[in-house]
């Protein structure tokens, strides 16, 4: 099954406003974000831009989130035939973490937010087992490797320890969803070097693949 | 430690401190809200780096972080050495362990590298008791290396340990693109073994762990093991930059979504007297 349908800005389990209600309580305390970038969603060769410094790196993290729920919001809606029980909690858990990682980066990043892009997964088989742990390993790998190689652009201290904390989850749905594809490829070297280090990628390289799931394309001419 | 102190004793000593730290005062004027933030035991390391930039010094804090971490890795490597050595791991499971166990001597090699290029010393490797005794070797883990089960659980444990001490030190890299990027790669790899781990946890029967870490309210501990309570402190946290999430899901799912760091202290605290043998 294709689908084109655009599910980024569906819920799962959490509508956006029960979620904003809790979050804009102490929201106030985050404004101060929304100083430091006065130009969002610039229309550069058609694409909206993330912008430049911490937002923009914040921005690109909330694209890859926006990503990533879109797509497990769509796992879970339409289960591959012959999803284990073991294999729907994991993907429940992890379209959840991803919801959360999405919602959150949107309340921080307040009015300097991109928009809510519109993903195109038509080139995912969702009925298909292989298809889903394929584009999932994809995904998760993608957005461990972007945190990690943005990481030393971060100047403020207190984002560099938010995306620390994300990062360690992506790399954790990384190594589940590799096991389900390919049992003990945790590690394996199409993600982790010589010397145990888990490789990097270029800003070009995460929004060329991002960008093959997107309709909404991004760009991050400031990096 | 009072930072204003320290200061203030610099200056007697040095009249001209004001003037060689000119330019990073408003650093200095900043650093009690820098400071709320950050990990506590980040600053020595912090003021460490404003001190010798400031002087033009080498960048011995840098070094200080990776001998941190590299003690860290000289521990899991000799966890997983031994566990190897003692036949603790079943032929099933034996290609996980075996790719960890690679990982992690790879990670006291490469840190051994990086601070000898960095012109820094590396430490030694420490005396090392695993089962938790401070040398005593009849600690509370003393079955682990006879015990599958327990190797896992306190493997599970020092994974789950590592991810947060190597993000606790996050912020004193800051701005590194060699070093950081590295220690985030190693944080990364690290978090890959720990959900491995846990994965292998449940498939051994261990059915309630995920391969995140599911804390309850006011308990950041999902390993079931009460005696590393310390190891998963804070880990239930579900507030970040200062926006409150813990309405947005269940405190299991909400938390998950975050890992948490340890300090530096924290982490001596855990290991050392334990599994670090105190002298």
């Amino acid at each position: 099954m294709k689908t084109e349908s655009n599910v980024i800005t569906g819920g799962a389990n959490m509508a956006r406003r029960s979620f904003l209600r809790y979050a804009g309580a102490s929201a106030a305390t985050v404004a101060v974000l929304g100083a430091a970038s006065c130009k969002k969603d610039r229309a550069v060769g058609g694409g909206t831009d993330v912008g430049s410094g911490d937002i923009g790196i914040l921005n690109l993290a909330y694209a890859l989130e926006q990503l990533e729920a879109a797509f497990y919001i769509q796992v879970v809606a339409t289960p591959y035939s012959g999803m284990s029980s073991v294999e729907l909690s994991y993907f429940t858990d992890i379209r959840d973490h991803e919801v959360i990682h999405r919602d959150f980066f949107k309340t921080a990043l307040g009015t300097s937010a991109i928009k809510s892009l519109t993903p195109d997964f038509s080139s995912i088989t969702f009925g298909d087992r292989k298809a889903v742990l394929t584009a999932a390993k994809t995904f998760e790998d993608l957005g461990v490797r972007a945190y990690n190689s943005v990481g030393y652009l971060i100047q403020d201290v207190n984002y560099l320890l938010v995306a620390g904390k994300i990062v360690s989850v992506e790399a954790r749905h990384a190594a589940t969803i590799s096991n389900l594809l390919s049992s003990g490829s945790f590690v394996a070297d199409d993600q982790v070097d010589a010397n145990g280090l888990n490789k990097t990628i270029s800003v070009a390289e995460v929004l060329s693949a991002a960008n093959s799931y997107l309709s909404t394309k991004i760009t991050a001419n400031s990096f | 430690m009072n930072l204003f102190e320290i200061v203030d004793q610099i200056e007697k000593i040095d009249p001209e401190i004001h003037e060689r730290l000119n330019p990073r005062r408003a650093a200095i004027k900043n650093i009690t809200s820098f400071g709320s933030k950050v990990a506590l035991a980040a600053m020595p390391f912090a003021l460490g780096s404003l001190f010798k930039k400031a002087y033009g010094a080498a960048p011995a804090n840098v070094v200080e972080v990776l001998n941190f971490a590299l003690t860290l890795e000289y521990l899991e490597a000799e966890y997983y050495n031994q566990g190897t050595a003692k036949n603790v791991i079943p032929a099933a499971n034996a290609s996980y362990i075996a790719y960890i166990t690679r990982d992690e001597n790879n990670h006291v090699k490469f840190l051994q590298t990086v601070i000898a290029q960095l012109g820094g010393t590396a430490i030694s490797k420490p005396a090392i008791d695993l089962s938790g005794g401070n040398g005593s070797g009849t600690g509370p883990y003393a079955s682990a290396l006879t015990d599958y089960a327990t190797f896992l659980t306190v493997a599970q444990a020092f994974e789950d340990t590592g991810v947060r001490a190597y993000k606790g030190q996050a912020g004193a890299l800051k701005g590194n693109q060699t070093v950081l990027t590295a220690a985030l790669s190693i944080h990364a790899v690290e978090a890959r073994h720990a959900a491995a781990i846990r994965q292998l946890r449940h498939d051994l029967g261990a059915t309630t762990v995920k391969p995140w870490i599911v804390s309850s309210a006011g308990k950041g501990n999902d390993t079931g093991v009460a005696g590393v309570d310390g190891n998963y402190a804070g880990e239930e946290n579900t507030t970040h930059l200062g926006i409150n999430l813990a309405g947005a899901g269940a405190i299991g799912t909400v938390s998950a979504s975050f890992d948490e760091p340890l300090s530096y202290d924290q982490v001596v605290a855990l290991l050392v007297g334990t599994f670090l043998v105190k002298k």
